[in-house]
């Protein structure tokens, strides 16, 4: 009960919570919520480029499809790409951060240039790289982005466990005769915790944005999947004449990440008071 | 001498990285078994003709020996053939790298001149107005889209309202390439038409790579600024009733400043993955543009190439922003 106080204590968190649990809503609901349900695969070619009006609030695509209905569904990919792709990351790139920071020596080194490797090229050059050579589709998008994301994180916990491994706590815990798993789940995890957490709420802006640039260019999922990249660059052809083609995906990718970095920005002054001091 | 030892040690871990970047992306390119060798030969070619140029090419062998190959020939600066140029790759990257290399740099100092002041001015006003517009314009400007704001400016300016240039880099031929700098092309040929024609193509395709980037700064700067504002000297200072301006100047914005001296060159990586779609959207005939056409086309040298050059751009450019550092902050010595 606390939790949701502070949470919505902080009016950055608040309105990114807000937006994010409205984001979760309307994926849900989206076949009672959209007006148009059957466009996410029907045409109506008499009815294409269509501007936005009360039949059609944001217009239609040029297939003649209602984009309102298409932009709701496509918040289920958004959602569903950035879940997993954040999720898998972390679960790969936390262990390999912990024991890295834990164990420090070779095997940290060891494992951080692995990840350095990664971090050599900006993410999205090696995502397009590896959505391309398993072809177009939302699954494959999910696996680019997981496979070149991981690494973020793993650096992240590796200086994080670096900063706590010397701490007397620690030295405590092992005195005490605790295993090396037991300090590092139970001691020195839940003290970086908070870390992870404003991380990955941003970090989901950040993937949502990659995955429709990934759409944009062609390497999402195929027609007719109302992927939000995808439609905007399906609208190109048809500016500055269809304005709202372009602009509901675009505002709709805007909305959801700000939602996400909102949301991260607020956890962070509520997670760490230090800061919290300096900004407020 | 501390300061050697630092750049030595980056140096050589240099060598590993890009080794490793170069297995990485050796392993994605062959995933899935594609055949160059049909490719390059055409569709007219018999069987024969495709086992012919199959062995020419090396890619009879087994994988490990293909890349071997590959690294051997990196020895010799030979990064191989575009499947589709059919030029050198280091050839192909070489004339591209300064038009990416001339979009980064001016959209990271448009990012400076707005970011900076910025943020200082949102530090030291704070919770004023000024403050509060500032960061939700910088909250914004990390929400935006890339490919979408290259879009919607090139639709409202180029195409709507005809101020600018469509896309590409110059109308026409340009100055005579010198350097491969348009700016600096045309500054020695003191071609004045030329400057402003490469400036206004310069024009979106470095606000839309700029936007994040300002936001990013003024974040930093902010936060930067902040946390000495608070700290026990500037306390002291002001309890000395030393004169405002002169601990804005001398004690908090040279110790605020370091780490976004830190943040510039992370935001500089930043760009050249920015650049990739922001020079598909405005055809800028860049390092971006070119990575994206070979990965549609499967060229995988040619991908190959690009990640090294963009990996050994990121690393140099970190080693400058570390050996920045320790200048501005003797401290990181120690």
């Amino acid at each position: 009960m606390s939790a949701f106080k502070v949470l919505f204590g902080d009016r950055a968190a608040a309105i990114g919570a807000f937006l994010i649990i409205s984001l979760v809503l309307v994926a849900i609901f989206a076949p009672a919520l959209a007006t148009h349900p059957a466009d996410v695969a029907e045409f109506h070619l008499d009815k294409r480029l269509q501007a936005p009006s009360m039949e059609h609030w944001f217009g239609t695509d040029r297939m003649g499809s209602d984009i309102f209905s298409r932009i709701l569904f496509g918040a289920r990919i958004t959602i569903t790409i950035a879940v997993i792709a954040v999720g898998a990351s972390v679960v790969i790139g936390v262990p390999i951060g912990l024991v890295a920071g834990y164990y420090g020596k070779w095997i940290g080194g060891a494992m951080m240039r692995t990840s350095d490797v990664f971090l050599a090229v900006p993410q999205i050059v090696l995502a397009i790289a590896i959505a391309q050579t398993l072809g177009p589709s939302v699954e494959n998008v999910i696996l680019a982005l997981s496979v070149t994301y991981w690494p973020f994180w793993a650096r992240l916990v590796y200086a994080e466990t670096r900063a706590l491994k010397p701490q007397i706590f620690i030295e405590a815990a092992l005195a005490l005769g605790a295993s090396d798993l037991r300090v590092m789940v139970m001691h020195i995890l839940p003290n970086i915790a908070s870390a992870i957490i404003v991380r990955t709420s941003i970090g989901m802006g950040v993937t949502i944005l990659t995955a429709a640039a990934l759409g944009f260019l062609g390497l999402g999922a195929p027609a007719p999947t109302p992927e939000w990249g995808r439609m905007i660059s399906e609208a190109r052809e048809f500016l500055p004449a269809a304005w709202w083609y372009a602009a509901a995906p675009g505002l709709a990718i805007f909305v959801v990440v700000m939602g996400f970095n909102l949301l991260g920005d607020g956890l962070r002054d509520i997670l760490d008071p230090k800061i919290r001091r300096g900004s407020k | 001498m501390r300061r050697l030892q630092i750049i030595l040690s980056r140096l050589v871990w240099l060598v590993p990285t890009l080794f490793g970047l170069t297995l990485v992306v050796f392993l994605i390119a062959n995933v899935v078994p594609t055949d160059p060798a049909r490719i390059i030969a055409g569709e007219n070619a018999t069987a024969a003709q495709v086992e012919e140029l199959r062995h020419e090419l090396g890619l009879d062998k087994p994988l490990h020996q293909q890349f071997g190959r590959y690294i051997y020939g990196l020895g010799t600066g030979d990064m191989g053939k575009s499947l589709y140029t059919a030029r050198p790759i280091s050839q192909d990257l070489l004339s591209r790298l300064p038009a990416t290399l001339e979009l980064t740099v001016v959209a990271i100092l448009i990012a400076i001149l707005i970011g900076v002041p910025a943020g200082v001015i949102s530090a030291i006003r704070r919770n004023s107005l000024t403050d509060q517009v500032l960061r939700v314009l910088s909250v914004s400007g990390l929400a935006v889209a890339g490919f979408w704001l290259a879009m919607e400016l090139q639709m409202f300016f180029s195409t709507k309202l005809g101020i600018t240039p469509l896309n590409g880099r110059i109308s026409g031929f340009g100055p005579e390439k010198y350097t491969g700098f348009l700016i600096v092309d045309s500054l020695l040929a003191w071609d004045m038409e030329s400057l402003r024609d490469t400036f206004m193509h310069l024009l979106l395709p470095a606000v839309t790579l700029a936007l994040p980037a300002a936001a990013t700064l003024v974040r930093f700067t902010r936060a930067g600024v902040l946390e000495v504002v608070n700290s026990n000297y500037v306390l002291y200072e002001s309890a000395m009733g030393m004169p405002r301006s002169l601990i804005t100047w001398k004690y908090i914005l040279r110790n605020a400043l370091v780490s976004t001296v830190t943040q510039i060159g992370l935001i500089f990586g930043a760009l050249f993955a920015g650049a990739v779609v922001v020079e598909a959207v405005f055809d800028w005939p860049g390092l971006g543009t070119y990575a994206v056409q070979s990965i549609m086309r499967s060229d995988n040298k040619a991908i190959m190439g690009f990640s090294l050059l963009v990996g050994f751009v990121f690393v140099i450019v970190n080693l400058m922003v570390d050996i920045v550092h320790t200048f501005i902050d003797p401290r990181t010595l120690e």
